[in-house]
């Protein structure tokens, strides 16, 4: 079964502004249910966003009415703290409502903390540990590339995330069985909860890393909405090796104060934060 | 009813294990074998052989290997995920939790030469702790087959069960049970002599030795009764209830004495129905020594269980 539901249709500028105007209402939507919820993890989920943009209204062959269609598309969101990204691009694609993103973290919610697949539409694993959702998105390449099915696996990593050994078993395996249509995407945001990755546990050379596993790997502005677009338009030209795309990124994006601040990879703006934040993503909007 | 112990000789229940994967495989093109460099240990050369593309080698990568099966669930395969039980387990243990019982995942895992088989490899190679873990995890079937036929029927009613389970395979040899017309259900203990004295609950290689047992048991005038739990969790209350009515339980495991099937009865019965009971299992990490020197040096014996009946009659008749 073949889903083609895409969200944008038109010429590649159009595509761009489209995903520019989905991103920016994402990271609007994502603070104010962090602001809600008292909780949240917005660093990590505004370096995420325009990534997910790109996903979930331009790339992914997704049908929210059939969420478990055999032949779509599937996203595995592996930094799985990530929610608020996550959750705002499944309710504006239409997996839930809108208003729902207000129970994030509710007693009952289906908004948990991490992603459930048992609760909520649109999630394909549970994540939350790190280094999960990568090797079971692997899995599923593997499941396509014995069915030569045409649908197309993505995962999103955190670079930090980088440092769980399973990452590694999985890509050695994925570069191995040379599973061309899955794509992962590394969050190259350079920190991770405590510090910035590379005094931590280096991760450089990283894309030297990827191309030693077997995989062709890109890098580019994860912010740019062009740039993000045509590395998924070339993920899905016919491939011998999986791709990575290292993504460049800023924890925090776009809202001043948060940007590149290990601090914020989890926290809560307050009132005057919230209003200020706000106001520099409407004005990124509007210039 | 009283089952018996069937004459042919001893089985490795991994025979059963691939022949049974091999005809499901047949029949529905949905079940994948995945290994950990483990095609030999699990007897899967056959099914690779025959099925090429659906055996999928993660090499020597449990957390991975895992994950990956739940991934082939998610791709709507039915995957079989074969390693030795201690890595299996110990290994990919986040990996079962998250990606298996919490994502509800379509997946089958096995665990191969559980318990002691491999003796004299060590307390790391021991798969003593894999039921006592794994019952612990919500969602996820836990099956300790205790013969040839029970190993077949069980890797049957996994791949038609929605939902991960777990079968711990034994490469101990083992008699066949001979049991009549039974069915396997999983989550139904299987009663296999009546008795009104005292209950033995086992499963794996200690059935066929609790059945020995209650043939000793017999002629000393005690009628014991010997239930078969294969399904550990969720387990048959209704046959714990029937147990609890006998007034005194023994259980019997090749695991740990504690948190597995022992410890499962044991719950149950402290909540529900108290009664005397002894938990024969090992104590711990163990030392060098083959599967059956382990077994004899622990009580894991007709002998040992007969005595454990002993105990706790006597113990039952004091109160």
């Amino acid at each position: 079964m073949t889903i083609s539901i895409f969200m944008s249709n038109g010429d590649f500028d159009t595509r761009v502004r489209d995903v520019a105007a989905r991103a920016n209402w994402m990271r609007r939507r994502l603070l104010a249910m962090i602001v809600k919820a008292g909780q949240g993890h917005p660093g990590g989920d505004l370096s995420a966003t325009d990534v997910l943009a790109a996903l979930y209204f331009d790339v992914l062959r997704i049908d929210p009415a059939h969420p478990r269609a055999p032949g779509r598309d599937r996203f595995v969101m592996s930094k799985g703290h990530c929610t608020g990204a996550l959750y705002s691009a499944l309710a504006g694609r239409g997996f839930f409502p809108e208003e729902e993103l207000d129970t994030y973290l509710a007693p009952e919610s289906r908004l948990n903390g991490h992603p459930n697949r048992v609760y909520l539409p649109g999630v394909e694993t549970n994540t939350g540990p790190l280094g999960h959702g990568f090797p079971v998105a692997v899995g599923i390449a593997i499941a396509g590339q014995i069915d030569s099915a045409d649908y197309r696996v993505f995962a999103l990593t955190g670079d930090g995330e980088l440092q769980e050994g399973s990452i590694w078993e999985a890509a050695m395996l994925a570069g191995h069985r040379k599973l061309g249509r899955l794509t992962v995407v590394v969050d190259r945001n350079g920190l991770q909860q405590g510090a910035r990755t590379e005094d931590t546990n280096t991760l450089e050379p990283l894309a030297d890393k990827w191309r030693a596993f077997g995989w062709d790997v890109v890098g580019i502005d994860g912010h740019d909405h062009g740039a993000i677009l045509r590395a998924f338009d070339a993920a899905a030209e016919p491939r011998e090796k999986p791709l990575c795309i290292i993504a460049n990124t800023v924890k925090g994006r776009g809202v001043s104060f948060m940007q590149d601040q290990a601090g914020w990879h989890h926290g809560v703006p307050s009132a005057a934060q919230y209003a200020q934040a706000i106001g520099e993503i409407e004005a990124e909007m509007e210039s | 009813m009283s089952a018996t112990i069937a004459p042919q000789g001893l089985f490795d229940c991994r025979d059963a294990y691939v022949a049974t994967l091999e005809a499901l495989a047949v029949a529905d093109d949905r079940i994948v074998a995945v290994v950990n460099d483990s095609v030999g240990s699990s007897k899967l050369s056959k099914f690779r052989d025959r099925f090429p593309t659906r055996l999928v080698n993660v090499g020597i990568a449990e957390q991975n290997m895992v994950s990956v099966g739940a991934g082939l669930a998610n791709g709507g395969k039915v995957p079989f995920v074969s390693g030795a039980a201690c890595f299996l387990t110990a290994r990919a243990m986040e990996q079962i939790k998250v990606d298996c019982g919490y994502s509800q995942a379509n997946v089958k895992l096995c665990g191969i030469s559980s318990g002691v088989a491999y003796g004299e490899l060590g307390a790391t190679h021991h798969s003593i702790e894999d039921v006592a873990w794994l019952r612990a995890i919500d969602k996820l079937t836990v099956i300790v087959p205790a013969d040839p036929w029970e190993t077949g029927e069980a890797i049957k009613a996994a791949a038609a069960h929605d939902g991960p389970v777990f079968v711990r395979i034994s490469r101990m040899p083992v008699p066949a049970l001979d049991r009549g017309d039974a069915a396997f259900m999983i989550g139904r203990a299987e009663t296999l002599r009546d008795g009104t004295d005292v209950t033995i609950v086992a499963n794996g290689t200690l059935v066929h030795r609790a059945l020995a047992a209650a043939e000793v048991l017999a002629d000393e005038g005690i009628a014991a009764r010997v239930v078969n739990m294969s399904t550990v969790s969720p387990i048959d209350t209704a046959a714990l209830a029937a147990a609890a009515a006998t007034g005194a339980i023994v259980t019997a495991e090749e695991g740990l004495a504690y948190g597995g099937l022992g410890g499962a009865v044991a719950e149950w019965c402290a909540r529900n129905a108290p009664v005397p009971m002894r938990m024969l299992g090992f104590p711990g990490f163990l030392p060098t020594g083959s599967a059956e020197w382990l077994m004899e040096r622990y009580g894991l014996t007709a002998d040992g269980i007969v005595a454990a009946a002993r105990d706790v009659l006597e113990q039952r008749r004091v109160r």
